[in-house]
């Protein structure tokens, strides 16, 4: 009985919107294997393929959904993710700088954009939406100053570190000439769920996360609890920063290259994942496991797309703003039912 | 000094000394620069292709003043609405040697597509309570797909000479027509808000949305209506883009439009909080954006390169601007005008 009690307090609200996120994604796997399952829709590579298509979009959602959960925004990450991508490749190819030194470097690059970006943020009260802005112009201008041409990375550590493959050997299937395969996934998905995972804990077992939801709450309640709203909102866009160099790394280790237009607009895509997944852009609310789901679902829905063949690439987007009217329309139900509620709660 | 503190606490200062600085900049690096002559009967001149290619941004920033006034926040899709009612009047005038429908009727399709657009909006931010941001994020990302629905994914163009007088010239008259649409709608967004209470009215539904409606407004409506009246800012906007290129292309008409107008209206002196507002401001904002790219492309910075000065400029900008950051200035000059106190009383 107690256990009953504890699930429906779970569902009620925004662990409600979280189920319907999660039921979702499955609802829409199982209608793309009923569709296309004599396409191998249901063999276990597309299913990874998922992770693997959308590693950099994982790792963006989840700095993005602890921007979001303090009540900010970062619309720089999509142009973050192009500078280091072509950040990578101007080192390691044109500079001939080892693998390595370069990673490092660009992560660094990343936790000092968030650094100035928190400051401004928090500390000259500056809002998130302009100064991020700001960082947009930013980044995607310093792309276009290092190279306006497209470099390839052909850096062999760098390559070998993109192409190493780490097999599922006990999952075995059988691809359409009746070959036996195993599953693969590359090292971005290792980090992606690393970060996912890590993330968790950071928002739901330390001091760090909990200040991340007060501060997101009600700042001046935060403050007056003896939290500093400052430092803590810094920390979170110095980490939104590291993670979006990391989501550029991993982004590259996919397309192995620079040029001035990558991941344009995929900022958007990480609001939207956040959002899907049930972050709410006032602030106070958010999962990192719903962010996980937001991109899956973009990733399925892409994954159907691709499947059907004709249907035009712009239909994702379509179908994604349709989802995110679905998600928005819903939350914005729940929070007048709650409200209805805690007046009613009030007034007994 | 007293004038000097009253001037600097106008609403408008900051923000027209940042254009002064850019326009000073320009005319200190090329004397040319002020200098406008007529060619072809017709004006030319820095200054006025600054107005000319400003002329979408300043329709754009006036719509969105409204929103951030009335509601806190920023409508980022109206670069997608400007393809989307562009892609609708291009597509019903057709690419023949003459007009499928009349142009006006075009036009105004367009014109009702957008306001749709922006009642969509703001039925989802006014009536649904959902954040703005997060409302029009929805037509951010559905806009320019629909636009590409209606094109059928191609470049569409219109080859009747006379859909051209909309984004360049009209004849006879030695004025860019864009220049004289955006003074229209400045003019009678300035008549419309100040000859009516309708400004104080989105003023106060933005400082505080629940007193204002116990004090009668009905703020649902108001923020509603600022919404629409943004999609109808960027159906226009999106009329004359499409009509300076004689052609829709739904990726890139009005791309990244919607960071730039809310720019202008952060740049021009507008919290983006809400509550009180400057229209003047955010026109300031837009042509000093618009300044700002074209001293640089005359320094021959590449296009894509721009958006890095670009930055620096707005961060500096903003930074100026920001409270924080005068409290941290009067903290030192407070400081400073005590250790001279001090010492002249030694």
């Amino acid at each position: 009985m107690a256990m009953v009690e504890k699930i429906k307090n779970k569902l009620r609200g925004n662990g409600f919107l979280l189920a319907v996120t999660i039921v979702l994604f499955f609802v829409l796997y199982i209608a793309g294997a009923i569709l296309y399952g004599d396409r191998n829709f249901t063999s276990p590579q597309v299913f990874l393929n998922l992770f693997i298509s959308n590693a950099g979009l994982i790792i963006a959602a989840v700095g993005m959904t602890f921007v979001l959960i303090t009540g900010g925004i970062d619309i720089s990450i999509g142009s973050v993710i192009g500078v280091v991508c072509m950040m990578l490749a101007w080192m390691m190819e044109v500079k001939h700088m080892s693998a390595v030194v370069a990673i490092i470097l660009v992560l660094v690059f990343g936790v000092i954009f968030g650094l100035v970006q928190g400051f401004l943020v928090a500390y000259l009260k500056i809002q998130p939406f302009i100064v991020t802005l700001g960082g947009m112009f930013f980044a995607r201008g310093l792309t276009a100053l290092i190279s306006s041409d497209m470099i390839s990375i052909e850096n062999p550590t760098f390559l070998s570190l993109a192409n190493y493959r780490i097999y599922f050997g006990f999952i075995t299937y059988y691809n359409n000439r009746g070959v036996a395969m195993h599953p693969y996934i590359y090292l971005s998905v290792v980090i992606a769920l690393l970060v996912v995972a890590i993330s968790f804990v950071i928002l739901r077992y330390t001091k760090f996360g909990r200040a991340v939801f007060a501060v997101g709450g009600n700042e001046q309640s935060a403050l007056l609890m003896g939290l500093n709203p400052k430092v803590t909102k810094l920390k979170v866009y110095v980490l939104n920063g590291f993670l979006a160099s990391l989501a550029g790394f991993a982004f590259c280790l996919n397309s192995c290259g620079g040029f001035v237009e990558q991941a344009r607009g995929f900022e958007m895509d990480a609001i939207a994942a956040a959002v899907i997944g049930g972050t709410l852009l006032t602030g106070g609310v958010g999962t990192v496991v719903g962010s996980l789901f937001g991109s899956l679902i973009k990733g399925i829905i892409e994954t159907i797309i691709t499947f059907q063949g004709t249907l035009s690439s712009w239909w994702t987007r379509i179908v994604i703003a349709l989802l995110l009217c679905f998600f928005v329309i819903l939350q914005s139900v729940f929070k007048s039912i709650r409200e209805k509620r805690l007046a009613q709660g009030n007034e007994k | 000094m007293d004038k000097l503190k009253k001037m600097t606490s106008y609403r408008l200062f900051w923000p027209i000394v940042c254009l002064a600085l850019v326009l000073l900049f320009n005319l200190i690096k090329s004397p040319s620069f002020f200098e406008i002559s007529i060619k072809n009967g017709v004006l030319y001149g820095y200054l006025v292709d600054i107005f000319n290619r400003s002329s979408e941004l300043i329709i754009l920033a006036v719509g969105m003043t409204l929103c951030v006034a009335s509601s806190a926040g920023t409508d980022i899709s109206v670069g997608a609405i400007m393809a989307l009612s562009g892609a609708v009047s291009v597509y019903l005038l057709g690419s023949g040697e003459t007009y499928a429908i009349p142009w006006i009727a075009a036009i105004l399709i367009g014109l009702v597509v957008s306001v749709l657009c922006g009642m969509w909006n703001g039925f989802l931010v006014a009536n649904m309570k959902i954040q703005p941001m997060v409302a029009t994020l929805i037509l951010f990302t559905a806009g320019r797909g629909m636009a590409q629905l209606i094109t059928g994914g191609n470049n569409l163009y219109v080859k009747v000479d006379s859909f051209k007088y909309l984004g360049g010239f009209l004849p006879h008259i030695p004025v860019p027509t864009p220049i004289l649409v955006a003074i229209i709608v400045v003019i009678l967004a300035t008549l419309f808000l100040n000859k009516t209470a309708t400004k104080l009215y989105i003023e106060s539904v933005g400082i505080n949305p629940r007193a204002s409606r116990l004090f009668g407004l009905n703020s649902t409506k108001i923020i509603f209506i600022t919404y629409a009246a943004c999609g109808l800012c960027a159906g226009i906007a999106g009329m004359i883009a499409t009509s300076r290129i004689t052609s829709i292309d739904a990726n890139n008409v009005g791309n990244l439009m919607e960071l730039d107008a809310i720019l202008a209206v952060a740049l021009g002196g507008n919290s983006l909080a809400g509550g009180k507002f400057s229209v003047a401001g955010s026109v300031i904002g837009a042509i000093t954006i618009q300044a700002l790219s074209t001293t640089l492309y005359a320094m021959k910075v590449t296009g894509d390169q721009l958006p890095l000065y670009k930055a620096i400029v707005v961060i500096i900008i903003v930074t100026l601007q920001s409270p924080e950051f005068k409290k941290y200035l009067n903290r030192i000059k407070a400081k400073r005008a005590a250790k001279t106190a001090g010492e002249k009383v030694a």
